[in-house]
């Protein structure tokens, strides 16, 4: 039986922090980095992490299919905020999936994000039923490192198995090397880097070819039809270099997407590929592989199937939506690389009971309300009594999902008092076109919003509140606008 | 049917400490302030209270929980005393507390208490708390002026009055009450304001500006209740008695059902109607003297003058604008300067309304006082949220009115 994609799903955070911002603020320092200070790279809200992104790529990837049939979901992450709580399991929980299935991180490596999908789909060939496969990075740089240049922030997710695939997988190799061109040590922030003509010359142009040769071998594709190569590198000419060295067409190399996002770490094979499957037609042939202590390479072919695939916003529509940060201290902040006077508001204790969170979890994480046997209100938080005066039913409620739905602004305010990360606070009265409210906390509200009252909102996960105090975080849903900003420069 | 709380019940005595930023000051300092006051103007022994009601709001910020701190302040006779806490209707329920216990003949005589001590949190504005292990999971991260600003923006969609009338409706209430406080030597805020400064003062939370907000206060206020038999008895006169005392609490309508629109309030509107209707009072834009409402922001009091069914739907604006609610208007509302000007500490704000009233009623009310003697006052006291919370009314007036 044939094993594939089914369906893919992207996201790109909308603020794109400007390059030129960055280099201006450094060049004093080091002016090679005026070098770098080109395009713009995604740059997660306060509230976004791997975990809350790779939730946006599975809804997005999934949109309406039936979510019970999924049997795993895997997450790929090098920047995962829980080091020991599985990550794939709030993925898991957000999507509001059944509990019996198999959860799984994948990390340690920037070669995780292939190596998991390929995983996903050894396993899915075993099995009728699909694996969801998330990957997301939120990579923490140095101020002043390249890296903080040429990464960015976002997420893939496929759902892969049998059955009527998008793109059918034609073969898939590994070579597992232990070349140290950079490392992360235990505890440590930041990466530690080694010299870029070393790591060229004696990483990616040796250990690639390997891997990408093993695939074609065993697939017996001849390398000039090859239409898509996605190989997430921030060097374009690397890529190109490849490309020429294995024989695939110069039309083939993919847009490794550094001007207008920067390098997802793990995930940029995969938002590569999410990329090239948005832009494929049905005969293609994607070959994507990776670097980290050896190399993945799988190539794919697309099936007709593709052009049954609902739309969805993918990485082009993710691109899309977007607006132009030039607040490089904004940036600076949210990864606390700053030492900012937040007032005395935020030493608030946000201390989360784990029982409390245990016991709400369908309230916090999947965002279930209840809706009444008896009269049909939907409301939230679910209650054992029902909120409509004129029934009052005693437990009556049935679970009822509320993250899918579309509400609209009842009233909201801008907030300068309240602690906000990124004052002002935008919360307000959401109420979902199917019946329930709630008072919300808005997100990415950029500077273009006007927010309005009927105003349309769609729900995404995202970090409530970081306890810095124990190093956790919870997570919650908030209101942002559905027809988002598409402007700023 | 209940026969209600009308007239059963007279005000003996009353005190109000001076409302500001009393750095040198305890909470105990305040309450003894008030305290002696009230004691001095009930013209009785302290040994002659039966009970005793303390309210307070934060308590964690000053005197801690319990009774405790009351009875020690006042070094009370081991007297019952019971600590209560509704939000910033917390001085209204102990008030309550004191009026029901005489007015069911447990006691003769009962003390009401309020206190905050809100100025020793090291910033301005209301100490930022936990709001209960589950709430914090999701409810939205809202201050006061954020959870009341909405208001505005629900009103103006709903009665189309653009963003500019309403600030300046906004903006007329905020003079209004500084002109007010400006006569009033125990108000926090003494300064007189313009239309302009309100209007260009930094947003606080939109469309509330810093002049929006009132103050945060420290301060203490108390009432000695007992019957009109037993005032006369001591001596008493033209008696201030209770009318009316109702409480409405949200039941989760407004936060959970679509059926409410967050342009006003269903509760003072539930407790509107109880409270008119055990004082006797028919028309209300007629009969009601004065009005002390909850202006805890300008927006507030302007959607409160039609859930108090004083203005009619969508004539808030209008009825301020025109100067009706003004100290010199048709029922002046404020007219000691309010939350926003006399201050806001939460514990002693529902007690220092029905002060004012109680003074206006006696003539007492100095540079301030109306000329036209009151005979209904009505004071509006409300804690929490648009969404979410109490409010409490309390109607005082002359004795057979």
């Amino acid at each position: 039986m044939e094993v594939g994609i089914l369906a893919y799903g992207g996201y790109i955070p909308q603020s794109r922090l400007q390059r030129s911002e960055i280099a201006k603020a450094h060049s004093w320092f080091n002016p090679g980095l005026n070098g770098l200070a080109k395009g713009e790279r995604a740059m997660a809200n306060w509230d976004e992490d791997s975990v809350t992104m790779a939730v946006e790529a599975a809804r997005d990837c999934l949109g309406d299919m039936d979510r019970d049939a999924i049997s795993a979901v895997y997450m790929a992450s090098t920047s995962f905020p829980f080091n020991d709580r599985q990550n794939a399991g709030i993925v898991a929980d957000a999507l509001n999936l059944k509990s019996g299935l198999q959860t799984m991180d994948f990390s340690s490596s920037q070669r995780a994000g292939s190596a998991g999908l390929s995983l996903a789909l050894h396993v899915a060939k075993g099995s009728s039923e699909p694996v969801l496969y998330t990957t997301a990075e939120k990579r923490e740089t140095r101020a002043a490192s390249p890296l903080e240049f040429t990464s960015g922030d976002g997420a893939a997710a496929f759902l892969v198995g049998q059955g009527k695939v998008i793109a059918k997988l034609l073969a898939s190799h590994t070579e597992a090397v232990d070349f140290v061109d950079h490392f992360r040590g235990e505890g440590e922030a930041y990466d530690y880097s080694w010299e870029e003509r070393w790591v060229r010359d004696e990483g990616y142009l040796k250990i690639v070819p390997a891997a990408i040769a093993s695939v074609l071998e065993q697939s017996d594709v001849d390398p000039s039809s090859i239409t898509t190569f996605c190989f997430p590198v921030a060097a374009k000419r690397i890529a190109a270099t490849l490309a020429k060295q294995m024989g695939f067409p110069e039309t083939s190399v993919a847009d490794n997407l550094q001007a207008n996002c920067g390098e997802t770490g793990t995930a940029h094979s995969m938002v590569m590929l999410a990329q090239a499957l948005q832009n494929s037609k049905p005969g293609d042939k994607i070959l994507v592989a990776s670097f980290g202590q050896g190399s993945d390479a799988l190539l794919f072919e697309v099936t007709d199937e593709i052009a049954n695939l609902a739309p969805r916003m993918g990485i082009t529509g993710y691109l899309a939506r977007r607006y132009a940060e030039s607040n490089y201290n904004k940036f600076l902040a949210f990864h606390d690389l700053i030492n900012l006077e937040r007032g005395i508001r935020a030493e608030t204790d946000k201390k989360t009971g784990l029982t409390t969170l245990y016991r709400n979890k369908n309230m916090a994480q999947r965002m279930l309300g209840g809706k009444c046997t008896q009269c049909g209100t939907a409301q939230f938080p679910k209650s054992n009594m029902c909120v409509n005066e004129n029934c009052g039913a005693v437990h009556t409620q049935e679970d009822y999902p509320f993250a899918d739905r579309i509400a609209r602004v009842n009233s909201f305010t801008a907030d300068r008092l309240t602690y906000s990360p990124d004052p002002p606070a935008y919360y307000g009265m959401v109420q979902f076109e199917e019946g329930g409210r709630l008072m919300s906390d808005f997100t990415d509200i950029s500077p273009e919003s006007d927010v309005e009252v009927g105003m349309a909102m769609r729900m995404v996960f995202r970090v409530k509140d970081y306890d810095n105090k124990r190093g956790f975080r919870r997570y919650f849903w908030k209101a942002t606008p559905v027809a988002a900003a598409q402007k700023g420069e | 049917m209940a026969s209600g709380i009308k007239d059963k019940v007279a005000i003996l005595g009353m005190g109000c400490s001076r409302f500001g930023e009393r750095w040198n000051d305890n909470a105990e300092d305040l309450m003894i302030e008030a305290f002696i006051e009230a004691l001095e103007d009930a013209g009785i022994e302290k040994s002659s209270i039966d009970a005793a009601w303390f309210g307070t709001g934060i308590e964690e910020e000053h005197v801690g929980k319990s009774a405790v701190p009351l009875s020690m302040a006042l070094r009370l006779p081991n007297i019952p005393v019971t600590r209560v806490e509704n939000y910033c209707a917390s001085g209204s329920e102990a008030f309550r507390g004191a009026v029901y216990a005489v007015a069911s003949g447990a006691c003769d005589i009962a003390l009401a208490l309020g206190v905050e001590k809100l100025k020793d949190t090291g910033y301005g504005g209301l100490p930022q708390r936990n709001r209960g292990s589950v709430n914090d999971m999701f409810w939205a991260n809202a201050s006061a002026p954020g959870s009341f600003a909405q208001l505005a923006t629900a009103y103006s969609a709903k009665h189309g009055v653009s963003k500019e009338d309403m600030k300046k409706a906004m903006a007329h209430i905020s003079v209004k009450s500084h002109d007010n406080g400006s006569r009033n030597p125990k108000a926090h805020l003494r300064n007189q304001i313009n239309e302009e400064k309100v209007m260009n003062a930094p947003m606080i939370a939109e469309p509330l500006g810093l002049f929006d907000c009132c103050g945060v206060s420290d301060g203490s206020a108390c009432a000695i209740v007992t019957t009109p038999e037993i005032a006369k008895a001591l001596g008493k006169k033209d008696l201030i008695t209770v009318k009316a005392m109702q409480l409405s609490a949200s039941n989760g309508r407004e936060a959970q059902h679509n059926s409410w629109d967050g342009s006003h309030f269903v509760t003072t509107r539930a407790a509107a109607n109880r409270a008119y209707k055990e004082a006797g009072i028919t028309k209300p834009r007629d009969q009601v003297s004065l009005f002390e409402v909850h202006d805890c922001f300008s927006i507030t009091e302007l959607v409160t003058m039609e859930d108090l069914f004083i203005s009619d739907e969508g004539q808030a604006v209008n009825d301020i604008m025109n100067g009706f609610f003004d100290a010199d208007g048709e029922i002046p509302c404020q007219i000691d300067g309010g939350l926003k000007c006399f201050g806001h500490p939460i514990g002693a704000s529902g007690l220092r309304m029905i002060y004012e009233m109680y003074l206006q009623m006696n003539g007492r009310a100095g540079d301030r006082q109306r000329s036209e003697e009151p005979v209904f006052g009505m004071t509006h006291n409300l804690g929490g949220f648009p969404h979410q919370n109490v409010c409490s009314l309390t109607i005082v007036g002359k004795e057979g009115a």
